[in-house]
């Protein structure tokens, strides 16, 4: 009964936990280069929550100094993983294009396919 | 003699020389007269100006420079005392004589790659004189390595299959040893002692403990690959595929007497030989090189390649060295520095024979040689002289070094060695003086060789000639030697 | 001159990053090879100006935009990245005279200008990582440095270098993700990102949110050590240095991983060490544990190598178990030890890497089997070769000793006899798979493969030569390697808890 009430409290980093290794899972377990790049994403995206997560206050704006507002959200992790979404988007662009020229290159993306043509020349 | 250098000037030009003559030779490359020229005018100088060393030494003069001190602890620095002095001496006129040998050999044999054996024979020498004169270890374990790095090419010269192996052989097993055991030595010494600095008398507190001081002196014997002490000999033996002049001068004197002068050293002027003593730790020492002598003996009994059995012979004969130092007594000490300079020049000569064996008639078996000795009458005379010095006999010079040490081990009551030198004495005779029988009083017989060769090229004979007459007047004048080895013990 | 020497720690980013751009913009691979040659050149001067006047005055606190630290950036140089800057910018400006033959050769003209556009921006990140005092700065310096090397690696000379590129970006990212996971907790637990402010506040924090702690330690050890290849994750590193452009292993191999290492060193021995006891907690022990795995079980792999290239990359993970078990022994001579092999192993690996790229130009091939003899066709090559072979064995005289030395001494003055032979028995297989490489290159006939090769042009030779000199200079002179190694050493081990 208590750890479920653990489990309920933190709810939002057991969905960060589940999706990093969720993410993890698939990079590991999916010979096919794009799904690997699926489960990297998502396990990229899981690392944005849980930076975003505590920043967020219940009922709280953006740090705008007006009386109207006592309550503030924390911006820096915002920003901070504006930049990361900008590197994430980077990383998935470039291991895209590299999926596109090795699918040039060997005529496949699954990864044991293209062990087995290296292995053949 | 009057001294032409100051001594530290002569000490770096004895170190400089050998280098710059490698540097110069490859410039030579095709014109063999000049290149020749150029290595005996090195080998000449060295020689020169390593004895003008000897005066000052022997009125009390100890030369040194500090080149640089790396990190705390880790400094390039030369001094000469006198066991040095007897090495580098050994080394440098050797190296004249069988640099006259080496030209006979290299073009009677129509070696290949001339030069790049010349530039590494310089190179070797001037490592050896480096260790010779290093002032600490880790001065002497740097040229230690370099000395092991320029015989590489020197072993596998032939480059066919079997020397490569060789080589394999003799890489694993000197930079194997001396990474593996030595350097961890050096370092724990360092640690121990607080410096490296050879000092008369030890560096190593005695208040280490009996365990500790065995457990460093076993590291450093055994580190020491080149004294070949058993079971780190195969290295030897493997080596002999190099050509015979560097089997004669690196493998029966200037890599092997590295050995057993770098042994010599640490147990004299690292441990101490009253530490040694005090500790009682020596005991093993003597069984391990007592068994090295009469093991290596009796496979010398059983070689019949001749470069093989002397070979097996310097590593029994190394161990009298090493055997020297574990009776602990001063006088052996002094037998074994002896020992250094007496086995150089009969086992030189004995290689020099066997060298000429193969160029003048292309032999190489013992089973071979019956009857040589009535058409190379020189070089089986020399080879007979230098027989004698291994066994002992005299007027040779190896009867001195043997009877020092034995003095020690009677002195001593170390019966062990005394009875390791009785028995090694009658096996070295076993192994040597069949060859001179079959030389000269068995007919040959008709096997298709070549029956009609006579001696070797004159620079062949001119060399052995004067290494078997050094073996002979050694025993008459040893004053040399003697007073430099008398130095090293103190008394 | 004033204003340009107070803005050094911005300028030795900003240089290389619009040098990118320009060589970008340029299109053609002449000019973009100037611009990188000029950024790499000046770099250095940057670096020992700063180098200088931290050994003069202490440390830089450089404000980014003149934001005062905690709430902006700081760039903050000390004697260790000074090092390290210094280091990485001299083997960019060393070797990179290499690269206009050897890229001309490798890749095709249209990528040429986009090789050093991406090796620039690989510099920047490199530098930046160094430079920065900000645990999240670092992070995005290194996903830039990260993605132009993937971009370097794919760019190889086979299809198989596309595959290592897309294996070592799968790893690098997750490793990067580990990474900035490790802040984000550290920043859950203090509030802040700059590293001198997070160690300030994580001593206070530590009493209530150990584990949470302990999990970011874990986190930002693992993640960095993905991308310094610690042995067990070290898997992406053979293929991408033996398919990359050969030019591009040699910059690697001797930057991105010690990069990667100092990234280590600042947050244990700066931030963690700083702040908690690390002595009680078993990171050193399993780093110990890993590095020794490290020095043999990669050496025995490189033994049975077939690929010259390949040899190398294991040698690699095998000589980054050198440094890491200097650091793992928190010492001062171990901890000198492991930073002095970081200098000592770069200059090795770039001398070594080199000569596998001169060998390529001329012999298009680094399989062990076709390079017999080719030492008598290549001799400045293959002995420059050698000289950085007997650096990597340790033999004394090279600058390879003076490391092993440090690190055995670090390993008695932890009474771990054990560890000293292990540390000199590792030299043996260094020597077994050096030895079977000097073998086949000097003593066997010339093959056919190697018939027409001879030594390359001079703008090759002389970077590699230089590098193969400096393993022998600095095996004799360590006042710039071991000098200020062990200074650096100090004052981490004086701050430690």
């Amino acid at each position: 009964m208590q750890t479920l009430g653990i489990i309920l409290d933190h709810y939002s980093y057991v969905i960060t936990i589940f999706l990093m290794m969720s993410g993890l899972y698939i990079v590991a377990a999916r010979g096919n280069m794009v799904k690997k790049l699926v489960g990297l994403s998502i396990f990229q995206t899981s690392v944005y929550l849980l930076y975003i997560e505590p920043a967020k206050i219940l009922g709280g704006t953006a740090p705008i100094l007006d009386p109207a507002f006592s309550v503030y959200s924390n911006p820096l992790p915002h920003v901070l993983i504006l930049t990361a979404i900008v590197v994430g988007v980077a990383t998935l662009a470039l291991g895209l294009a590299l999926a596109v020229r090795i699918n040039e290159a060997y005529g496949t993306i699954e990864e044991d396919e293209i062990f087995e043509r290296d292995r053949e020349t | 003699m009057t001294a032409v250098l100051s001594p530290e000037s002569a000490l770096a030009l004895a170190l400089l020389t050998p280098f710059v003559g490698a540097s110069v030779l490859p410039l030579f490359h095709d014109r063999p007269n000049l290149r020749e020229a150029v290595t005996l005018v090195t080998a000449a100088s060295l020689c020169f100006i390593v004895l003008q060393l000897l005066g000052p030494l022997q009125h009390g003069a100890r030369p040194e420079i500090d080149i640089i001190e790396i990190v705390p602890g880790l400094a390039v620095a030369f001094k000469v005392e006198p066991l040095g002095m007897l090495f580098g001496l050994v080394a440098s006129s050797l190296w004249f004589v069988n640099s006259i040998y080496s030209i006979g050999y290299m073009r009677g044999n129509d070696e290949p790659r001339q030069t790049t054996f010349y530039v590494c024979f310089a190179v070797a020498i001037g490592s050896a004189i480096g260790i010779a004169f290093a002032k600490n270890l880790f001065t002497l374990f740097l040229f230690y390595e370099a000395l092991t790095l320029s015989t590489y090419p020197l072993v596998t010269h032939k480059r066919n299959e079997e020397a490569i192996r060789a080589g394999r052989t003799y890489l694993i097993f000197l930079l194997g040893t001396s990474l593996l055991l030595l350097l961890p030595a050096i370092i724990a010494t360092w640690v121990f002692a607080g410096t490296l600095d050879f000092k008369p008398g030890g560096i190593l507190p005695a208040s280490l403990g009996a365990a500790t001081i065995a457990a460093l002196l076993a590291l450093y014997v055994f580190g020491i690959g080149k004294a070949a002490v058993m079971p780190l000999h195969f290295w030897l033996p493997a080596a002999m595929v190099a050509p015979t002049p560097v089997s004669a001068l690196l493998h029966a004197v200037a890599v092997v007497k590295a050995g057993v002068f770098s042994i010599l050293k640490v147990a004299v002027l690292v441990f101490g030989i009253d530490t040694l003593s005090s500790t009682g730790q020596a005991t093993w020492l003597t069984v391990v090189a007592g068994v090295t002598i009469i093991l290596a003996s009796v496979i010398a009994l059983r070689q019949d390649n001749l470069k093989r059995r002397l070979a097996y012979s310097t590593i029994s004969q190394l161990s009298y060295i090493v055997l020297g130092v574990a009776v602990l007594a001063p006088i052996s000490v002094t037998g074994a520095a002896m020992h250094i300079a007496a086995h150089a020049f009969s086992k030189i000569t004995l290689f020099f024979a066997a060298g000429s064996i193969y160029t003048a008639a292309h032999l190489t078996q013992v089973s071979q040689l019956d009857g040589i000795g009535r058409r190379m009458p020189w070089t089986m005379g020399a080879f007979t002289i230098g027989a004698l010095g291994m066994i002992g006999v005299p007027p040779t010079a190896g009867f001195l070094g043997k009877w020092f040490i034995l003095g020690g081990a009677m002195q001593t009551a170390n019966w062990l060695a005394v009875a390791v030198i009785f028995v090694s004495t009658l096996l070295n005779a076993g192994y040597f003086l069949p060859i001179v029988y079959r030389a000269f009083f068995c007919d040959s017989v008709d096997d298709g060789h070549d029956k009609h060769s006579g001696e070797a090229p004159w620079p062949i004979v001119v060399a052995l000639t004067v290494t078997a007459a050094g073996t002979v007047l050694m025993f008459f004048l040893p004053d040399v030697p003697f007073s430099l080895a008398k130095l090293i013990s103190g008394r | 001159m004033n204003a340009v020497w107070a803005h050094l720690p911005i300028l030795i980013v900003l240089v290389p990053l619009f040098g990118a751009l320009l060589a970008g913009f340029a299109r053609r691979a002449d000019p973009a090879f100037a611009i990188a040659l000029v950024v790499s050149w000046v770099i250095p001067f940057c670096a020992g100006a700063m180098l200088w006047q931290v050994l003069a005055s202490g440390p830089i606190s450089y404000h980014l935009g003149s934001w005062a630290p905690p709430w902006g950036i700081e760039y903050r140089v000390d004697a260790l990245n000074a090092f390290v800057l210094m280091l990485v910018s001299m083997i960019g400006a060393v070797t990179m005279p290499f690269a206009r033959r050897s890229v001309g050769f490798e890749i095709e003209e249209g990528q040429r200008p986009w090789f050093y556009c991406m090796y620039l921006l690989c510099l920047t990140g490199l530098l930046g990582i160094a430079v920065t005092g900000d645990a999240f700065n670092a992070f995005v310096f290194l996903e830039i440095s990260s993605l132009s090397t993937y971009v370097l690696i794919a760019l190889g000379r086979d299809r198989r270098a596309l595959l290592a590129a897309f294996q070592y970006l799968i790893m690098g990212t997750i490793g990067a993700t580990f990474y900035v996971v490790g802040v984000g907790l550290l920043y859950l637990m203090t509030g802040s990102l700059n590293m001198v402010d997070i160690a300030a506040r994580l001593g206070p924090a530590w009493a209530d949110n150990s584990r949470t702690i302990i999990a970011a330690l874990a986190f930002v050890t693992v993640g960095v050590s993905l991308k310094l290849a610690l042995f067990p994750l070290h898997v992406w590193l053979p293929n991408a240095y033996s398919y990359a452009p050969s030019w591009a292993t040699a910059f690697l191999s001797a930057t991105a991983t010690k990069v990667a290492i100092y990234l280590l060193v600042r947050f244990l021995f700066s931030i963690f060490g700083v702040a908690i006891d690390l002595r009680a907690l078993p990171v050193a022990a399993i780093i110990i544990g890993l590095s020794l795995a490290a020095m043999y079980i990669a050496s025995l792999i490189a033994v049975f190598q077939s690929s010259l290239s390949r040899m190398l990359a294991y040698s690699s993970v095998a000589q980054i178990g050198y440094i890491t078990l200097g650091i793992g022994f928190v010492n001062l001579a171990g901890l000198t030890g492991g930073l002095v092999h970081i200098v000592n192993h770069a200059l090795m690996k770039a001398a070594l890497f080199l000569a596998v790229g001169a060998v390529f130009f001329r012999a298009r091939t680094v399989q062990l089997d076709d390079l017999a003899g080719i030492g008598r066709k290549m001799p400045i090559t293959m002995t420059a070769f050698t000289v950085a072979c007997f650096g990597l064995i340790g033999t004394p005289g090279t600058s390879g000793f003076i490391s092993k030395w440090y690190l055995a001494l670090g390993a008695i003055e932890r009474g771990w006899w054990l560890v000293v032979f292990l540390i000199v028995g590792s030299s043996l297989i260094a020597l077994i798979y050096v030895g079977r490489v000097l073998e086949i290159a000097w003593l066997r006939e010339p093959s056919a493969a190697v018939a027409e090769a001879r030594d390359p042009p001079l703008s090759m030779l002389a970077p590699l030569v230089l590098l193969a000199a400096a393993t022998i200079y600095f095996g004799f002179d360590t006042e710039w390697t071991a000098g200020i190694a062990s200074t650096t050493a100090k004052g981490l081990l004086g701050g430690l808890r």
